[in-house]
């Protein structure tokens, strides 16, 4: 198990990167996103080693917000309100 | 049995990450990009989250896994669109070996009802 975690936190590590160095603004917030959905792969990782299920409530809950962030982020590219 | 099925799903899944996140880092522009990270993360969150599944046995933590699956293969393509969407309209160019635009085609004909 531990491998597989090493493994996602290189993939963060290389989102982090494309975050820093992303040179237009959607680099970052496609960097971003993805960020979210790896972050429920770790949530689904420790949910199979300590078999409770308050890790998966949390990944639910992120997967979502990370959802209405990126519409947030994405709208806000566009250069149009919120209200449309 | 159940264990070396989720062993081979929790292999796959992350190796699909992985793959998407260097698709994430070398790929030329913000499109391609894009299509790469997306995809690939989605499909490989999705399996590690299925490998939950044949881990722990019919309980409620595979009840949530399977609702986050849903959760995942609905919100991740929609926010890619909308990222995608919101790049070419704020006007950042295409790379440049890039052969086809056909969403400029398609705006410059019915311009402009946004």
């Amino acid at each position: 198990m531990i491998v597989f975690i090493s493994l996602l936190v290189l993939c963060v590590f290389l989102c982090l990167y494309r975050v820093g160095k992303g040179p237009t603004a959607p680099d970052r917030t496609v960097a971003i996103d993805i960020l979210g959905t790896l972050v429920v792969g770790f949530c689904a990782i420790y949910s199979i080693i300590t078999k409770k299920d308050l890790y998966m409530n949390i990944g639910i809950s992120w997967a979502l917000l990370s959802f209405i962030g990126t519409l947030a982020l994405a709208k806000y590219l566009e250069g149009r309100g919120f209200d449309e | 049995m159940n264990e070396t099925i989720g062993l081979i799903l929790l292999i796959v899944g992350v190796s699909f990450d992985v793959i998407g996140c260097i698709g994430l880092v070398r790929l030329p522009d913000i499109y391609n990009r894009l299509q790469a990270a997306t995809k690939c993360v989605t499909l490989g969150t999705c399996m590690i989250l299925l490998s939950v599944l044949f881990y722990t046995g019919f309980n409620p933590i595979a009840i949530k896994a399977l609702l986050c699956i849903w959760f995942v293969l609905m919100t991740s393509p929609t926010g890619a669109h909308a990222i995608a969407r919101a790049a070419h309209r704020s006007g950042i160019r295409l790379w440049e070996k890039s052969v086809m635009d056909k969403y400029a085609d398609d705006r410059e004909g019915s311009e402009d009802k946004a």
